[in-house]
């Protein structure tokens, strides 16, 4: 196949080139230069997933119902993370896109969307969860090969996503206001009502389950969306976004940009129209939207951001389970989940006995091919993070912590690390204190209740933690002084849609899921009549 | 230097001592810098007070002290904590009379304003007392094999900034919900208007509400306001004041630590009269949205729109009911509108209407100054044909307002929502459908139908658009002041 990309001549900061490919030789290397050029590529390509299911990939911008060619045409490729090869091109959004999208969902909005009986919103949300259900198998491929996720993880992201867009579609229709007695003089009610076109930004760890928990409670009451997927993971994004227009979702209402954080992500931080932004990703970043929301039109703002979440074993805990959690805990999902628990500690009495018994575990993870039978950890999803693990496991070592298990990449080829222990830290270490993002634990020992009570709040980060014992008051204690805004006990990384999510701290703003996650789409109006007679 | 200080009342001669220190760990210090500031009156430009004033210093210990409370307050059992704030309520009843007079004083406005927030304040702390134990989770059932729960929970150290428009009534907006749910406060009274609060502050320890829980530090926005709003251990920051400060008080949450916001701020808030309305109601609406507090309020119903039909019989009217006003000394008897509490904002109301001159908008009554001393002001109508002047976007903050004609609901809805503000709006209208109708058609967070500036403690209120994030009063304050921890246990030998 030879493609030949054409330069439109827009502005370019770096080294201009015209890409050519032939075969599957390519003459300029990875994504780094491919904000630079410019192509006509089609709307959609064939794709063929490594367990054999072909179908057929939207490469456009999502806009008003359409698969749309951005404004300047620019492209960018889409890598698979266990081969390093191109998936496919796609379409970048810039300011000029972001703009269309706002209109398209300005204008939806203004339209009957938002003030129809929103039993008919919930009617094309549980359509579309039927509609995610039938593309399972395509979805959770896709997913596989563009993040690099183990099939098995990403079969229960699309069930996740399925089931919380259809308690969405629930919601939908109850919706309630109050009525607020104040004596016989006045009438008082409040209402909540839609924020307007909302902005989102997702991240790459959980690309199509993040576009539901995004999409989901935004339109079930009411609101428009302009979303930007991560740049490294756009697929199933624009996948899911045919099923929109399928289910019957009138045009505009859903609007799903590929683009990077710095141009797109910006343009909707920064947009005056946009009324809310809500963002997934670093706390970094985070800090950043926030103050673009505040600077530009004091937009609410919603964050669900980093993590470095305590897993917390007692003595009593069942040993066997506990050490099951430890590893769903840190290596499901490569690692790459804000709520990992990257932090072990347990009790002194069973440290050795657990220590052991998790080396094994972890030893025993299968890491490799995210389409090969009984793989649990695929590679990480960008070359950037396998840089950063691999950094850190360095700072680890360098630190004085004692590599328990694993610390190496896995081969030559795609992102993979071994599942990666270490022991002996002491709690100021960058690795304890930090974000790795990767499959990356550290495991410490304390004495009492008290004392990992007071380890497991020493972070700026609240978003999870996790509780293993099977004393009913150690449970609840220690649930109720855990500063994190999901604490699990015998269980980790055990999300479901009717149970809020959330950080406290520098974790976040809001909360995603459950009864919780309409409120962050809605404003309430107090309605106050004064009576007469 | 004393930390307290005797002041004297205009017209009716009584005094009372005022505390001018920094109030931290229920006791009133000095500032660490050893830096005062002085607080006038706006009746007559005279010193009322020298005050301690605090600095990023002072924050750190204020700091220090709320969250040393903070572990041992939140642990308290909710019935405890309503105790403590139903006794402050009590005690604020008790002294509602000096309060009363002292924010007269020191903010300008009318004694029967005064009162009014006074009212609600007691109200509104006896109501928060009442919250403590409607603060509650929910079980969420997700079948058997897991126990799933949801708690709310107190945050932490909050940080609160206060405007000058209604010192003791923001205060208790702020501290009654915060305190309730078991966080501590750090609050910075306006600089303009500090008085009440240290007042008041007495009263939180005469309560017996611990050191620590609620720290008052009077001090400038700048060095007070900016060291709360960065502080890394303060875990939310409550704002009320101008969009411009709001925005700021934003970003510095944000690059901070991610503190949790809200901000109630400014607005240009509609107040619509449609031709079937109760005239002389709505005659009384608009002077009330107009002229109560000055005009100083961030909800002020200052875009008057009047329906054609009624156009000409309701601006004479209200033109009479403007000139009615009187307008003085705010210890004075009958006198409604009192003087503007900064001499910057009482600057800002007269350019304002310079502004409205020039850009050729008539005056149909007022337009000038009143005496030579004190920030008093007429009550001014501008008529409006254009809806891009400035005088019909921008907040003036005082009792100044444009009036403007429209025929019909469409046109009066796009109108209204015109603005990049939300606060609220005024329906005046008998017809049903026409009423709640443009209520749930306008962009504000609270819209009064048949009243106007009706602000009541069981009613939430805040903004929509550029005019604020969360709500404060009703159950809704509580939302702002708590945050949802979830626990989902798994459990072994499932029932089934």
């Amino acid at each position: 196949m030879l493609r030949v990309s054409t330069f439109t001549g827009a502005k370019v900061t770096g080294t201009t080139t015209i890409r050519t490919t032939i075969g599957s030789q390519q003459l300029i290397t990875k994504s780094l230069l491919a904000r630079f050029y410019s192509s006509q590529i089609p709307l959609k390509v064939p794709v063929t997933l490594p367990n054999g299911i072909k179908y057929e990939q939207p490469t456009g911008l999502f806009i008003n119902n359409e698969f749309v060619a951005s404004k300047q045409g620019k492209t960018f490729e889409v890598l698979n993370p266990s081969t390093e090869d191109v998936i496919c091109d796609v379409y970048e959004s810039r300011e000029e896109d972001v703009d269309l999208a706002v209109d398209a969902a300005s204008k939806a909005f203004n339209s009957e969307w938002s003030s129809q009986d929103p039993a008919i919103r919930g009617e094309y949300l549980l359509k579309l969860a039927d509609l995610i259900e039938e593309h399972s198998e395509v979805l959770a491929g896709i997913e596989a090969l563009d993040n690099g996720k183990a099939l098995i993880s990403a079969r229960g992201d699309v069930a996740l996503v399925a089931k919380y867009l259809r308690s969405c579609g629930g919601w939908a229709d109850k919706i309630f206001g109050s009525l607020i007695e104040t004596g016989d003089s006045h009438f008082n009610y409040a209402r909540r009502e839609p924020l307007g076109v909302c902005g989102q930004i997702i991240p790459w760890n959980f690309p199509l389950l993040m576009w539901s928990w995004k999409v989901g409670p935004a339109l079930a009451t009411g609101n428009t969306v302009v979303l930007k997927s991560a740049e490294s993971t756009p697929l199933s994004a624009l996948y899911a976004s045919q099923l929109v227009k399928e289910a019957g979702f009138p045009a505009g209402v859903v609007n799903t940009l590929s683009g990077f954080g710095k141009i797109t992500g910006n343009a909707i931080a920064a947009h005056p129209k946009i009324k809310k932004v809500a963002f997934t990703g670093s706390t970094a970043t985070g800090k950043h939207i926030m103050k673009t929301a505040a600077e530009s039109n004091l937009k609410k703002v919603t964050l669900e951001l980093g993590g470095k979440s305590p897993n917390i074993v007692f003595e009593d805990a069942d040993i066997n389970k506990a050490v099951a959690n430890i590893i769903l805990g840190i290596y499901y999902n490569s690692g790459e989940v804000c709520c990992a628990g990257s932090r072990v500690y347990v009790q002194e009495s069973i440290y050795d006995e657990v220590a052991k018994a998790f080396k094994a575990a972890a030893e025993a993870v299968k890491v490799g091919d995210p389409f090969e039978n009984g793989v649990f950890q695929g590679p990480q999803t960008s070359q950037n993070q396998l840089n950063k693990i691999l950094d850190y496991i360095n700072i680890g070592t360098q630190e004085g912590a004692t590599l328990i298990s694993g610390g190496k990449r896995k081969g030559n080829k795609g992102y993979f690390v071994e599942p990666t222990i270490f022991g002996d830290v002491s709690e100021d270490m960058r690795i304890v204190k930090e974000e790795i993002f990767g499959p990356v634990v550290t495991m410490s020992k304390f004495k009492d209740v008290d004392e990992v009570i007071k380890l497991g709040n020493d972070t700026e980060y609240g978003l999870a933690a996790g509780i293993h014992t099977t004393n009913l008051n150690t449970a609840i204690k220690v649930a109720h002084s855990l500063k994190a805004g999901t604490v699990w006990i015998n269980t980790y990384n055990d999300f479901h849609q009717m149970v809020p999510f959330g950080g406290f701290g520098q974790s976040g703003i809001g909360r995603e899921m459950g009864k919780e996650a309409l409120d962050n789409y809605t404003q309430v109006k107090a309605v106050r009549i004064a009576r007469t007679n | 230097m004393s930390l307290s200080t005797t002041i004297t009342f205009p017209i009716i001669g009584e005094s009372y001592v005022q505390p001018t220190g920094l109030f931290i760990n229920n006791e009133f210090v000095k500032a660490r810098s050893g830096k005062t500031f002085k607080v006038t009156s706006p009746i007559d430009e005279s010193l009322l007070a020298e005050l301690q004033q605090a600095d990023a210093k002072d924050v750190e210990v204020a700091v220090d002290a709320a969250e040393a409370a903070f572990k041992k307050w939140s642990a308290l059992t909710p019935d405890d904590r309503s105790e403590y704030v139903r006794k402050l309520a009590e005690l604020i009843e008790r002294d509602q009379d000096i309060i009363t007079k002292i924010e007269s004083l020191d903010n300008g406005k009318s004694l029967d304003s005064a009162s009014w927030d006074l009212n609600m304040v007691v109200h509104y702390l006896k109501s928060c007392a009442g919250y403590s134990d409607f603060i509650d989770g929910r079980s969420i059932d997700t079948g058997d094999g897991y126990l799933n729960y949801t708690r709310r929970e107190p945050l932490g150290v909050c940080g609160q900034i206060i405007p000058w428009n209604f010192p003791i009534m923001m205060w208790a907006w702020k501290v009654g919900p915060a305190i309730v749910s078991g966080n501590t406060v750090i609050l910075k009274p306006a600089s303009a208007t500090p008085l009440s609060a240290l007042y008041t502050a007495q009263l939180v320890k005469e309560a017996g509400i611990p050191p620590g829980v609620v720290n008052i530090i009077p001090g400038s926005g700048r060095s007070c306001g900016n060291a709360i709003v960065h502080h890394k251990r303060i875990m939310k920051v409550a704002f009320t004041g101008s969009t411009e400060v709001g925005r700021d008080v934003m970003v510095g949450a944000g690059e901070s630590n991610i503190k949790k916001v809200t901000l109630e701020l400014g607005g240009k808030s509609p107040n619509i009269v449609f031709a079937d309305a109760n005239l002389e109601l709505a005659v009384q609406n608009v002077v009330t949205g107009v002229l109560f507090n000055g005009g100083e309020v961030c909800c002020a119903g200052t875009r008057v729109y009047v329906q054609d039909a009624i156009y000409d019989k309701f601006t004479a009217m209200l033109k009479k009911a403007f000139e009615s006003i009187k307008v003085g000394n705010p210890f004075e008897k009958g006198v409604f509108q009192g003087a503007q509490a900064t001499p910057d904002q009482f600057q800002t109301v007269l350019d304002y209407i310079q502004i409205g001159v020039k850009e050729g908008a008539k005056i149909l009554t007022g337009g000038k100054r009143i005496g030579k001393r004190g920030y008093f002001v007429e009550p001014t109508i501008f008529l409006t044909d254009r809806e891009d002047y400035r005088i019909v976007k921008e907040e003036i903050f005082g009792p100044v307002t444009t009036l403007s004609k429209f025929s019909t609901v469409d046109q009066v809805v796009e109108m209204a929502n015109d603005s990049t503000f939300g606060l609220a709006a005024g329906v005046n209208s008998r017809d049903i459908n026409k009423a709640i109708n443009v209520a749930h058609r306008l962009k504000a967070g609270t819209v009064w139908v048949n009243t106007y500036n009706d602000l009541h403690h069981q009613v939430p209120f805040g903004g929509y658009k550029q005019s604020g994030i969360g709500r404060e009063m009703g159950v809704e304050a509580f939302e702002n002041y708590t945050q949802v921890k979830a626990i989902r246990v798994k459990l072994e030998n499932p029932i089934a």
